[in-house]
């Protein structure tokens, strides 16, 4: 019985695909549920800040009279609850990740939308 | 008569990456006594209910620990439905149920291959631990998450899992468990493991229930106590007994956490048995009224309580959750004196201690 699942276990560890993936080669594979970053349709927003309001880790900052939505994305806990109060459905999550930074500047995402041109994005991020 | 010395164990320690300081006072190798020292860790998220509102709080409290996510938030929003006087829809409950119990799959998987690694067999400790990915696979497929899930909310749950998805973990658990029947026959059988476990830190039925034990550890000492039998989120209408064993030692508390990893499989599939359709959540409506609640929720630990105090405003008064580490610190404390220095590490993993929890 024992040299039955050790030969096993060879067996499996010689010639099966192994257990972890080749990091930087091989992706990670995500979920559609995956909740990775959120991020904001600003052509839907109506900068109402009620995604700043109830966030529990106040990683959010809404300007109505600017039209700013701003997100600390290192203070963000990915709880999806903003995408749930949204009532405009402007949030979402995404399925990746945020990308790891050096610079600390780089942590916020600042979306700026306006009103009669065509939208405008300025992202501050190396993702 | 040998000198007696004091080691100290902890707060860093390659066994326990959580913060657990023992003074150990020793004569020779044989540890005498030990004095436990928390508190490396506190982050004060209690005193946040008064700054968060109810609904946002979840979130929050999911965090107290890593391990036990799921069953943090599922006690909190249990106690302020109980709170406000919210009946759950069944699917909420059966969901809650399904993930409280692949949460303790997920822990028990990992407390095993811990325990391997704290007697040194590191291959075991990698198999326990790839058979757990398979378990998070799942969470991050329904849930979306790892290891936070962010799921649960006063009044139901988030997500729906529907019928086919549930099939198909059913499918994937037949084959962890299947790899764990293996991996439990080392933990039980091998002869190593047991000169480890055998008869080290023997915790007797009387000390288990004057020292407050709890979970496993309490167990583990033959006292046939599960909170699950209160019969909260779906318990009450699926089949199953606490799991006992009499020894009182380290090996009985193995058993009884490999045990219950199949014991914690078959909840899952009869849950997705008995699961029915309908809504995953209630409207809730207005804010936790004054008043308190207290539930007691059953971790992979062992038993938490939980106690809200409303005022009527969005803001609860006070919130407080009793983990099952600090319950288990005094047996542990009994456990000590008479071991040898060198069986410490497996003593103070046996209570599967969560120190970020106890602090919150």
């Amino acid at each position: 019985m024992g040299f039955n699942v050790i030969g096993k276990t060879i067996m499996k560890s010689l010639f099966g695909k192994p257990a972890t993936a080749m990091y930087p080669i091989v992706k990670n594979e995500f979920y559609p549920n995956t909740r990775g970053r959120i991020e904001n349709d600003i052509t839907l927003c109506n900068y109402c800040g009620l995604c700043g309001r109830r966030c529990p880790a106040g990683a959010i900052e809404v300007s109505k009279p600017e039209k700013k939505w701003e997100i600390d994305r290192t203070r963000c806990i990915v709880c999806n609850f903003c995408v749930q109060v949204c009532a405009r459905n402007a949030l979402s999550t995404e399925r990746h990740y945020t990308t790891p930074m050096t610079d600390k500047s780089k942590r916020i995402t600042t979306l700026y939308g306006e009103k009669e041109e065509p939208v405008k994005e300025k992202v501050q991020e190396n993702a | 008569m040998g000198e007696r010395t004091i080691i100290p164990f902890g707060p860093q320690h390659p066994v326990l990456p959580e913060p657990l300081h023992l003074d150990l006072i020793l004569e020779d190798e044989k540890v005498v006594g030990a004095v436990p020292s928390i508190g490396f860790v506190h982050r004060g998220l209690e005193k946040l209910v008064e700054k968060r509102d109810f609904h946002e709080m979840v979130y929050v409290i999911e965090r107290v620990c890593g391990i036990c996510s799921f069953i943090h938030g599922q006690g909190y929003c249990q106690t302020v439905e109980g709170l406000m006087g919210i009946e759950i829809p069944e699917r909420a409950k059966y969901l809650r149920t399904i993930w409280a119990e692949l949460s303790r799959v997920h822990s028990h998987i990992l407390w095993l291959g811990l325990m391997a690694d704290a007697y040194g067999f590191e291959s075991l400790f990698m198999h326990c631990w790839r058979v757990r990915e398979k378990v998070l696979d799942i969470f991050e497929e329904t849930t979306g998450g790892r290891v936070i899930f962010s799921v649960c909310r006063v009044g139901g749950v988030w997500k729906d899992i529907d019928n086919d998805t549930l099939k198909r973990i059913v499918t994937v658990l037949k084959d962890v468990e299947k790899e764990i029947k293996e991996l439990s026959d080392v933990f039980i059988k091998d002869y190593t493991v047991q000169k480890r476990t055998r008869g080290v830190g023997v915790l007797t039925y009387q000390e288990a229930i004057d020292l407050g034990a709890v979970g496993p550890t309490l167990r583990g000492s033959g006292v046939p106590m599960d909170m699950r039998k209160l019969g909260y989120a779906a318990y009450g209408e699926l089949d199953f007994e606490p799991i006992v064993e009499k020894d009182g030692d380290c090996y009985a508390r193995t058993l009884v956490r490999v045990r219950e990893v199949f014991q914690s499989l078959d909840l899952i599939y009869q849950a997705v048995n008995k699961i029915p359709d309908g809504e995953i959540a209630t409207k809730v409506r207005g804010n936790p009224p004054a008043g308190e609640f207290i539930s007691r929720l059953e971790q992979p630990r062992g038993q938490v309580i939980y106690y809200a105090k409303g005022n009527g405003t969005k803001y609860l008064d006070r919130f407080r959750v009793r983990t099952p580490t600090f319950a288990n610190i005094a047996p542990l404390l009994k456990m000590l004196p008479g071991s040898d220095l060198a069986d410490v590490p497996i003593l103070a993993l046996t209570i599967d201690p969560c120190i970020s929890c106890t602090e919150r």
